[in-house]
This record gives C-alpha cells, structure tokens and sequence, in this order.
C-alpha cells in the first residue's frame, strides 16, 4: 500500500451553535482517488474547504504530505481546485486562465505557453485556448478549471461536484475522462459528490458521510456489498428493507412471517431492520412444499429495464413492497406478468440485519 | 479511543487561522479606509451631537439648547412645515412616477427611450435652479403667473413644485424597477383565470410593487425634507428644517442652535432610511426568484393616453430647464428681451466668478477618482477580506451612514470638527481637500451599494482559485475584478461626478473665497438678486453634468463592444 498523503485527524467544524463536522478522521494514500458521498447538506463540502484552508476547521488536525497544515492559509498549502461553477475568470481567455498560476516574476514566457498547450492538449482542447470561457460548452469550462487547477502540479487534487452542472451524456464521458488523467498523473484526488454512481465508477475508496460524520470508508465493492449502517445501505443503489423481531438462532419474525438469516457473528437483537438487494433475491418456480424464505406474493408492477426485469412484489402482510431483479429470459420463462402471484426467495446469506433506528 | 475527561468538559477553543500575507495586507487597507470614515464621518458627527449639548461658551448645559429650541415657536413650526413639504411631495411625486413607470413598463407608447432621458434631466441639475425656473414663470412677474390663480410662488407652493421635479427621477427609478421585475407568468395565469385589466391591477400589479412604492415614498420623503436648495430660492418666509440650519449658522452664528436643529433633522431621515433598508430586503427576496419578463401587448389606446401624460410631465421638465436657459439668454427677461451674454460675465458678479465653476470641475473630478477608488476598494475588502469581522461589521455601518445624514448636517458637524483649534487636522479647513473628503462621503452610500452588487454578483470563488494558485490577490483583483466590474466602477465614478457638480447643502459650509464653487455661486448670485446670472451657472452646472453623462454613455457602449466577446452569459 502506498504511504498516508492526507491525513484528518478528529476534525469538527461548527457555523455558531451548528455542528457541521463532528469528529472526522481519514486517511488517504499517495495517489488515490476519493469520494466524499453523500446527501446534499451533510457537510462534503465543508470538509473539502477544511482540506484546502478556504475555512478553516474549529478543531482538529490535517496534516499533508507529514507537515501540519492545520491553520494554514490556502496560500501557504498545496493543492489544486475545482468548484462545481468552475470559477474561470470570464474575461481571460482559456490560455490565459490556465496560464494563471504559472505566470510570476521569474517564469519565462515560452516555458508558460509550452506548459499550457501540454494542458490543454491533456483535456482534448488543444485548438481551444484563444476562446473565452463563456464561447466554451460546460462540459469544455470543466476541462479548462481542471486544466488550470493542475497547472502548477499540485500534490492534491479537489473536486468540488465537477460534474453537477452537466448534462447526463457529457457528464459519463467525463467521469472517464478524469478518471483516465487522475490515474495518469497520479495525483491524490478528493472529489465531492452526492451521485452514488459517479463515486462508484470513478473512485478508489468512498467516504459516506451524512450529517456531518462519517457513516462508512471503503472500496466502491466493500460499500455496495456490506454497507456499514442501515443508511448507507439505503442510500448506495436500491435495498428492500424490513422490520422485524430476532427471536434468536438467526429467526426473525416480522409482520409477514419469519426469515432465517445466517450472517456471521450476528449480534443484533431486539428490533431489527433486516435488508437485501433486489439483485439477491431469487426468483423461483413456484411449489407447494415452501422452501427457505420462500415468499410469495402478486406482481403489482414490473419494469423492463433492458436485460432485466425490476419485479414489485406485494406479499400478503409485509409492510411494503419487495423490489425483485430478475433476467429478462427468466421472467419470461416463469410467466411473471402484473396482477399474477410470483414466488422468490431471499437467500439467507444475502441478507444483512441493521439495528432499529432510534 | 480513549476520550479524556477534560475533552468532554473544558470547552474548547476553536483553531485560529494563520493569516496569510495577502490577510496582513488587506487588513491593513480596511483599516485605513475605515479610518477614513471614522474621521470624515463618525467624529464630524460626534463633534456635532455634543455642540449641541454645550452653550456657546463651552460649558456643559444638558438638553437645555434643546428645551430653548421646542420654547421657539418661530423655530418648532418649522417641523411643522417640514412634514408638511415631506408628505405633499411624496404624495404628488410617487403618484406621478407610479403612472410614468406604468407607461413605461406596460404600454408601447412611441418614443419612450425620449422620454426616458427627459425625465432623468432633473438629477443633473442642482435643486436650486428649478426655484429659479419657478419665480421667471410664476413669480411677480412670470410669464405664466395667472396659471396660480392669484397664489404666490414664493412658499409652499414654489417649494413643492421644486421638490416634485427634483425627486421624480429618484421615484421614478426605483418604481420602474419594481414594476419591470414583475413576472410575467403572473400576468398569464392570471388572464387565464379570466381576471378583468382592473382586477389584475389591483390584484397583481399593486402588490408586486408594494416595496417598490414604500422605498421610493421614503426617498422622496427623505430629499425634500433635507433638500435646502429650493426653500432657500423659493421659499420666501416659509421657513423649513434644512434653511433654518442654515440662518441659525451663516445669519445668526448660532451653532448651537444650528447643531439642535440638526439633530431633529436628523430624526425624520434616519427613520426613513432604516424603514427603507427593512423594505429593501423584503424587495431583493422578490427579485431573486426566477421572473420571465413582461412583454407589453400593442394597445393603440392605452399607448396613446401613456403617451400624451409621458408629454405632458416632459413638457413640465423642458418648461423648467427652457426657462433657465431664455432667462440667462435674455438681456433682462422680462423686459428686455435682446439676446445677450452678460449673465455669463459671473466675474463681474459677486459668488467666485468664473472661477467657482473651474473649481467646481475640479472638485468634482477628484471626488469621481478618489471616491471610486476609495469606494470600490473599501466594498471590495469588506466582501472579500478573512476575518476582523467586528470591523467589517462597522466598516458596512459606517459606509451605509451617510444616506442617513442630510448635506447640510453633515457640512455643519465639519466646521464642528475641522474648525476645532485643538484638532491638528485643522489644516485641512477651507482647502479643496475638505470639499473633496466631505462629498465622497455625502455620497458614500449609493456608490458603496452599487460597488457591493457588482461585487457580488461575481463567482464568490475567484478568490478562492487564485489562492490556490499562489497568486497575491492584489493580482486577482487588477486582472480579474476590476474589468469584470468596470461598468458598476463607471456608475460609481459618474455618480459622484455628477452629484459633485451639482450639491449645495454640504459644501456650502465649507468652501473658503478660494474654493467657491459653482453651486454655490447659483445660491449666492440668487442672494444677491443677480438671478439670471444665477441661472446661467445653475445652467453650466447642467449642460457640464449632461456632457459628462453622455461621454459616460458612448463609453460604456465601447466598452461594451469591446467585451461583448467573454461578456456573454454562458453557452452551457
Ligand atoms: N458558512 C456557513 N454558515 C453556516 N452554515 C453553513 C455554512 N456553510 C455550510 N453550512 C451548513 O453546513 C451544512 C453542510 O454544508 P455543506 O458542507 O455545504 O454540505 P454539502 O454536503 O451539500 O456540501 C449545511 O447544513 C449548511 O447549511
Ligand atoms: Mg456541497
């Protein structure tokens, strides 16, 4: 593993009397690319500002490349910026934006222009540069604020929701397309985002974050597979979830019936949530010896989504629905169509067992 | 991890930022330009309160100066009359500016950009002339003199027809503004409900621009209480607030009593600025939310009545400016009516000469440099600068005081204060200099506010970037800001042109026989009864503030066509 570049340790941050930060510490490594996820108004953004000096923490500590950068000004740090307005300045042209952070007393002119068409080459806008911000298309100001922001080669990349502003298309080529050069450079990245698929797709490891503490750190693997809290759970793709009762041995009985459970080290008891993707969920021949967890329900709606089949389930005397994916080819074979009984089982290694929220 | 006892219950002290050198720099900058006001605002007015607490002799007497004051019948019924001026006016001039603005944002009528230039003409000219305009058409022996069915000019009536041209385009701006950010959508459901033109007036249209109408009572109000210009021309015996300011001062040498009469002044312009903030913020609520604009539809009728009343109050305005104009033209208007430039010969006359008008020009334009710099420097730092948050906080008091202060208050409170033997800054008395740092001050206000906007419409991030950058913001604010801020810095600069070319009230304290200038000149060749030379320097004043406007214009334009190119709004 490749050494700590950042290090946060124990940091909170308060508006007045408001928590916005409580307690975060992380760590991430030389070159890694890392998402803070979460809903809008949990604090991403707070903790990037904290990162980069632009506001700074009430306590706690940062510390970069093994200096304590705690209260330092942004002046006096090292990193690169990206905000979701991109914040070009509108009267320079895209040379001249992305030539900003080279030009000083010493800097020679034609080392500057050099190194701004090897930018611009970087981010596919070689014949871009004499333009001004405001000729350019949004996902082209994107690719000038990251070419500016690298410029001067930072140890640190931030990203402040770099792709909100784009449109759906634009915005999948670019994730790509950062992607690409962050590995290339190499360069340490933190990105904000409250787009679960674009922290998926784009990161090394996710922080989830939600009202202002950290609700899980791991791979986009480890998060989507064994979410840490019922909340990241719910808000990391789609999750059926389900109260009930432990009645001890892995048995949890619930307002529909029972379900067997076999995760390991099960420490839950009392009032439980337990939950399971609808891509876990087996979608069975029906047959009247039930079988383990077996449920059956009708079909009150089913979505065609290409090469599968998003199947709502309403059994009698659950809460709610069940969210059930299956193949096209599958559903087609079982005869699944609306206002018809379906049967499903929910394997009980798929399913992971939260506790009741208070 | 262990959690330490003293963690949970010490409370703890919040991290305190390194200041980076751009920090050091910019607070040294704030404070200065706070020391400014401090000194050519916050003092002055110090020194003005507690005149007004001591007897000429210097001894500490309490309210006494003021228990004299309301025990002068002559002096409290100036309040009266006051009030009396502020309440008409406002009445007559939001009614006209309303039904203007109507015409101009909801009909079609033929010729509007016309008469919107005419109606703004009242602003460059200072609010002596219209007084002067009054007594050569309706004076003992104006043209017009029958259309006041035996009244006399001189009171009330001159005073209010002054006051009425001098405040319409101040209303008028503000109600068209409020009228044009009225959403059109509104509009459109409206008629879809099948809402008559009457009820969609009085249940869109009035409401919609209910702060609009409030703000501009209370700045109509505000400058025709503390206007000193038309009352002091027109306004015979009828004594009001701001001229008794000025007799108790220039006639009587009674400062004390100049430094009471100010502070009541103050009262009325005080209450109506703060009510005028509270309703301005309800105002920038409406306005943030996404409005389609409102496309007047063709109705020949409509258009012809908005235009024949837009005829009618420019008729009103040209009337006045003509008459200025023919009585400085004319050998001796009435009478003789051979056209002759002898009232231009101001340096036969008693007021400064031509001189005054030269000093004028110079006053003026270093009050347009300095107090744009001063200005938009001091918004930029209070909107940009890291931490001293208390004394942002009183910079932004301290920078939005002065639309509070009437001009001649704040003009007594610096003889007050820069006439004190004992203050080293004494030196700065009867200079230009003074004339220069009293008018970046009265005008303080209004240029603060529109340097704030500009300001605060840019990316907030700017700063941002350009520290990460490493660049000193100093950089960032010559390369980036200023350009992107070059029409709000051209406002400013014109705004305080103008208003340096035309004020009285706060100058005519100040100016020494060396530093007269040509308002001053207007107030003091009426005094003398040399009132058509009076009006050929009040006409000066204007064509000077008029040109100034219209090279304000044409430049804008070309810096417009130069700019256009990043000034787009964005492809996205
Ligand atoms: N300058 C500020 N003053 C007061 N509250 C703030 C400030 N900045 C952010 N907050 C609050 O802190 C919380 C977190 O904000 P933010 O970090 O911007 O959230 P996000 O995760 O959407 O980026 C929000 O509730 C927000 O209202
Ligand atoms: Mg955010």
């Amino acid at each position: 593993m490749a050494s700590v570049f950042l290090k946060i340790d124990s940091l909170t941050k308060n508006f007045g009397s408001f928590t916005a930060l409580r307690d975060i510490s992380l760590e991430v490594f030389e070159g890694e690319f890392v998402c803070f996820l979460g809903p809008s108004g949990c604090g991403k953004t707070t903790l990037l500002r904290a990162i980069a000096g632009l506001d700074i923490q009430t306590q706690g500590r940062v510390e970069q490349a093994g200096q304590d950068i705690s209260v330092l000004p942004p002046s006096e740090r090292d990193f690169g910026i990206v905000f979701q307005s991109y914040a070009l300045f509108p009267n320079l042209s895209v040379n001249k934006n992305v030539a900003y952070g080279l030009e000083s007393r010493r800097s020679k002119r034609e080392e500057v222009d050099q190194r701004v068409s090897e930018l611009l080459a970087l981010v596919d806008l070689a014949d871009q540069g004499k333009k001004y911000p405001s000729q350019l298309s949004g996902g082209q100001q994107q690719r000038v604020a990251l070419a500016r922001a690298l410029a001067t080669s930072p140890g640190l990349l931030l990203l402040d929701e770099p792709l909100s502003a784009l449109d759906a298309k634009v915005r999948a080529h670019l994730r790509q397309e950062i992607k690409r050069l962050q590995k290339r450079l190499a360069v340490t990245t933190i990105m904000v985002t409250h787009d679960q698929e674009e922290a998926l797709t784009m990161a090394d490891r996710i922080v989830v974050m939600n009202h202002g503490v950290i609700e899980q750190i791991g791979t986009p693997e480890q998060i989507y597979a064994t979410p840490a809290s019922a909340f990241v759970a719910e808000f990391i793709g789609t999750m059926n979830f389900v109260s009930a009762l432990a009645t001890g041995s892995g048995t949890f009985t619930h307002a529909g019936g029972s379900l067997d459970v076999s995760a390991d080290g099960l420490k839950e008891s009392g009032q439980v949530r337990l939950a399971i993707r609808p891509e876990d969920i087996y979608l069975s021949q029906g047959t009247d010896t039930p079988r383990l967890n077996q449920v059956v329900g009708e079909v009150t709606a089913a979505e065609y989504l290409g090469a599968f089949v998003r199947i709502s389930l309403a059994p009698e005397g659950w809460e709610s629905t069940l969210q059930v994916d299956a193949s096209t080819d599958r559903a087609a074979a079982l005869g699944i169509k609306v206002g018809a009984p379906a049967y499903v089982e929910l394997p009980p290694e798929k399913i992971l067992v939260y506790p009741e929220a208070v | 991890m262990a959690v330490t006892p003293s963690s949970l219950s010490a409370p703890v002290r919040p991290l305190k930022p390194k200041a980076s050198a751009d920090d050091h720099v910019m607070r040294l900058f704030i404070l200065m330009i706070g020391l400014y006001l401090v000194i050519a605002l916050a003092l002055p007015l110090y020194a003005m309160f507690s005149k007004s607490v001591f007897d000429s002799e210097g001894a500490f007497v309490g309210l006494s100066n003021y228990l004299e004051y309301f025990r002068t019948p002559a002096l409290v019924y100036s309040i009266q009359n006051s009030l009396f001026i502020g309440v008409i006016t406002t009445v007559i001039t939001v009614s006209v500016a309303f039904v203007l603005a109507y015409g101009f944002t909801r009909s079609r009528m033929p010729g509007k950009p016309i008469f919107k230039t005419i109606t703004m003409i009242p602003i460059l000219m200072p609010s002596l002339l219209p007084g002067i305009a009054l007594i050569y058409l309706f004076g003992r022996q104006g043209v017009v003199k029958w259309m006041l069915f035996g009244h006399d000019v001189y009171g009330p009536i001159g005073i209010i027809i002054s006051e009425v041209f001098f405040t319409l385009p101040h209303a008028l701006i503000i109600i068209v503004t409020a009228l044009s950010i009225a959403d059109a959508r509104l509009y459109e459901a409206a008629t879809a409900l099948r809402a008559g033109p009457v009820r969609i007036f009085f249940t869109v249209t009035l409401p919609g621009v209910r702060y609009g109408l409030i703000s501009a009572a209370f700045v109509v109000f505000t400058l025709a209480v503390t206007d000193f210009g038309a009352p002091k021309v027109i306004g015979g015996s009828f004594n009001v607030l701001a001229t008794d300011i000025y007799k108790q001062v220039i006639g009587q040498q009674n400062f004390q009593m100049g430094a009471v009469v100010s502070v009541v002044l103050l009262i009325p312009a005080a209450l109506a600025f703060f009510v005028d903030r509270l309703v301005q913020k309800k105002q920038v609520a409406l306005l943030s939310a996404r409005a389609v604009a409102l496309e007047p539809k063709p109705n020949k009728r409509f258009d012809m009545i908005m235009m024949v009343y837009a005829i009618i109050v420019s008729i009103f305005i040209l009337g006045i400016l003509g008459m200025c104009q023919f009585a400085a033209l004319f050998k001796f208007f009435p009478y003789n009516l051979s056209f002759s430039l002898k009232n231009y010969q101001f340096d036969l006359m008693d007021g400064g000469g031509w001189d005054s008008y030269f000093n004028s020009i110079e006053m003026a334009t270093y009050a347009a440099v300095f107090g744009t710099i001063i200005v938009f420097y001091g918004a930029y730092l209070v909107e940009k600068g890291k931490g001293l948050g208390v004394i942002r906080g009183a910079f932004q008091f301290l920078a939005m005081l002065p639309m509070a202060v009437p001009g001649l208050v704040l003009g007594l409170a610096y003889i007050f204060f820069f006439n004190a033997p004992s203050n080293p800054l004494n030196v700065l008395y009867h200079t230009m200099t003074i004339l220069v740092i009293s008018t970046i001050v009265h005008f303080y206000t209004v240029a603060h506010l529109t340097a704030s906007t500009a300001l605060k419409q840019m990316d907030a991030q700017f700063e941002s970037v350009a520290a990460s950058l490493k660049q000193p913001f100093y950089r960032t604010f010559l390369r980036v800001t200023v350009p992107v801020c070059t029409p709000a810095i051209l406002d400013i600069s014109i705004y305080l042109f103008v208003n340096a070319m035309t004020t009285v009230s706060a100058v005519v304290f100040l100016y020494s026989p060396h530093t007269t200038l040509a308002s001053v000149a207007v107030l003091n060749m009426d005094d003398a009864g040399d009132i058509a030379p009076a009006a050929a320097m009040g006409m000066m004043i204007f064509y000077t503030a008029a040109g100034v406007k219209i090279l304000h214009y044409l430049l804008s334009r070309g810096i417009e066509a130069r700019t256009q190119a990043w000034r787009i709004s964005s492809a996205n």
